[in-house]
């Protein structure tokens, strides 16, 4: 038997304890951090959705004498009359996101160098590919999610108000629960934010990361200036604008072929969205490696970055 | 157990040589003040150890390379920068949230009581704190983490005498347990003085003293010499010599006590008047050498 000397007891429990987190408990807690840091990206889209509501009671006011003119329409006319507030709901709340996501990930890795707290964050045992990961998902998930998610509550609201309004005018709603096909063109919309917001536009995310990451100060100049700077060179040098049309096709989902394989907004039951030929297209994996290879270099430049 | 471990430490930015090839053992259990003047190549020394910047040399931390290891090293160690500033937006709450979310070895009640012997309230902003309780939500964030090794680099810069106080005691009663090692570099020697076991001088990116406090204390003596006895006081070598009030005060390294007492009166010199000693004597010509 070994009588245990004074530390060892003590030692032994130390090294030998269990960690309690998840691999992935960094991760959560890196991306709840970034809700805290920058309430923006909920309130923002929260913002809109309210004056949306707002709007909408103007609607409301004049839904019963909307009803009753456009019911000798024909099916296609009457939704193009009932859906326009729908539409407007969901372009303005995923505008929204799309801004927040430019000014958040300009400011993502430079914010906390501005402010010094980096020393702080890099004392946790976070990595920094950790890190990075949690800030890109911010605008490729949190984002999108968060913007279909406030688009389903604000267009269930104005629905439910709307019936209400109707019934009190002894008025039908069928009409106006058939035509919408609000299902149907919340799965598009849904469809859009994963294809164009998440896939297609991840590159311009992690551009303006990789640049957040290097930028002494002003950011988002180091971010807009050189790309004009070669388009501008390349139309001087060679009378020729292949880069800005490159960035204009990758901005406006490129040619139309890319662009209605994501679904064009607004979008309207008819509408044919071709994902398959979306995956195939060379574009997006050409943008996602680009979208990888700029989030490498700033996972590299925040572990080399030295604290000033 | 060896804690920190270097050889040959080098680092430079660009010309300017931070780190000039130095060697470093820290055991388990220590704790260690790293003097020296401004731009010594503390802070680089520090910032090595973490795990913040590349180096040249070898360095072992916990056993590990702290460059390529960073984030499994810091589950074992732990640190309070001066500039490493918690962020101002925030909340006490938040912090202890986020913290014991990241960090497997946090003890959130331990946390809770460190900051409940505070004025600090939960729902306070860091940016609503003054710099002293700001230090002192640091402190409770990292004394209720388990850690192997806490790194202090000019944590109490900026405060008054009584957060410094404060500050050194909690770590001692609260903190400090014998398996736990700290390393801790300030400006304020006299308020470590008490609180180290070891002592290292740094300037110029070299180490130009390396004792345990022990060591120290047996090895260095302070002699105010009466008038007549000063020729005698000055043959035996003293590393340093000053005038206080008319009277000449050396500073003597391993002479015995009984060869001293006899010329005059004899102290144990504070770690201040050996560092402006060993660092005037390595840089001729700047005598205000500053702590």
């Amino acid at each position: 038997m070994n009588p245990p000397s004074s530390n060892v007891p003590e030692l032994y429990e130390r090294d030998t304890a269990p960690f309690k987190l998840l691999p992935t408990r960094p991760f959560y807690w890196s991306v709840r951090r970034e809700l805290l840091e920058h309430r923006s990206i909920y309130v923002a889209p929260l913002a809109f959705a309210g004056v949306i509501l707002l709007g909408f009671t103007f609607v409301l006011a004049r839904l019963a004498h909307t009803m009753q003119t456009i019911s000798s329409l024909d099916p296609a006319h009457q939704r193009e009359a009932l859906a326009q507030p729908y539409d407007v709901s969901a372009g303005l709340i995923m505008g929204a996101a799309f801004i927040v996501s430019i000014f958040y990930s300009i400011d993502a890795l430079y914010g906390e160098r501005r402010d010094r707290s980096i020393l702080f964050w890099k004392s946790m045992p976070v990595s920094d590919l950790t890190t990075v990961l949690a800030k890109v998902s911010i605008p490729l998930l949190v984002l999108p999610i968060l913007a279909f998610a406030i688009t389903v509550t604000t267009q269930a609201i104005m629905l439910v108000l709307s019936s209400m309004v109707l019934l009190a005018h002894g008025l039908s709603v069928a009409a106006l629960w058939t035509q919408l096909h609000l299902p149907l063109v919340l799965l598009m919309l849904l469809y859009h934010l994963v294809t164009a917001h998440m896939l297609w536009y991840a590159p311009f995310y992690a551009w303006l990361l990789l640049v957040s990451a290097w930028a002494r100060r002003a950011p988002f100049l180091w971010a807009v200036l050189p790309p004009l700077a070669i388009g501008i060179f390349e139309s001087i040098a060679f009378h020729s604008s292949n880069f800005v049309s490159l960035l204009d096709d990758r901005f406006s989902g490129g040619s139309d072929a890319i662009s209605s394989m994501m679904g064009n907004f607004p979008f309207h039951p008819g509408m044919r969205l071709d994902p398959v030929a979306f995956l195939a297209a060379p574009g997006l994996w050409i943008g996602l490696i680009f979208a990888a290879l700029f989030l490498a270099a700033a996972v590299r430049l925040r572990h080399y970055r030295e604290p000033s | 157990m060896t804690v920190i471990e270097a050889k040959g430490l080098r680092k430079a930015f660009g010309s300017n040589i931070a780190l000039d090839g130095i060697d470093l053992r820290v055991e388990e259990g220590r704790i260690l003040g790293l003097i020296g003047p401004n731009g010594a190549g503390k802070s680089t020394a520090l910032n090595a150890i973490l795990g913040l910047i590349p180096y040249q040399g070898e360095l072992r931390v916990l056993g590990r390379d702290p460059w390529a290891e960073r984030d499994q090293l810091l589950r074992d160690v732990c640190f309070i920068s001066d500039v490493a500033i918690l962020p101002r937006w925030l909340r006490v709450s938040q912090a202890i949230d986020y913290v014991a979310g990241v960090h497997p070895r946090f003890d959130r009640g331990k946390a809770e009581t460190f900051l409940a012997k505070t004025s600090i309230l939960r729902t306070s902003k860091v940016r609503q704190l003054s710099k002293g309780m700001v230090t002192q939500l640091h402190l409770a964030l990292v004394m209720a983490i388990d850690a192997k090794l806490l790194v202090l680099d000019e944590p109490t810069l900026g405060l008054d005498i009584l957060y410094r106080k404060q500050f050194y005691d909690s770590l001692l009663n609260d903190y400090f347990d014998r398996t736990r090692t700290i390393v801790v570099t300030t400006h304020q020697v006299e308020d470590v003085e008490h609180v180290l076991t070891d002592l290292m001088f740094i300037h110029r990116g070299r180490i130009v003293l390396s004792s345990s406090m022990e060591e120290f204390e047996s090895r260095y003596l302070e002699l105010t010499a009466l008038p007549a006895q000063l020729p005698a006081a000055r043959a035996l070598k003293p590393m340093h010599e000053r005038q206080v009030l008319g009277r000449s005060i050396l500073l003597f390294s391993n002479i015995p006590r009984e060869k001293l007492a006899a010329l005059g009166d004899l102290r144990t010199p504070s770690i201040a008047d050996v560092f402006v000693a060993v660092i005037g004597s390595s840089a001729p010509g700047s005598q205000g050498a500053r702590l």
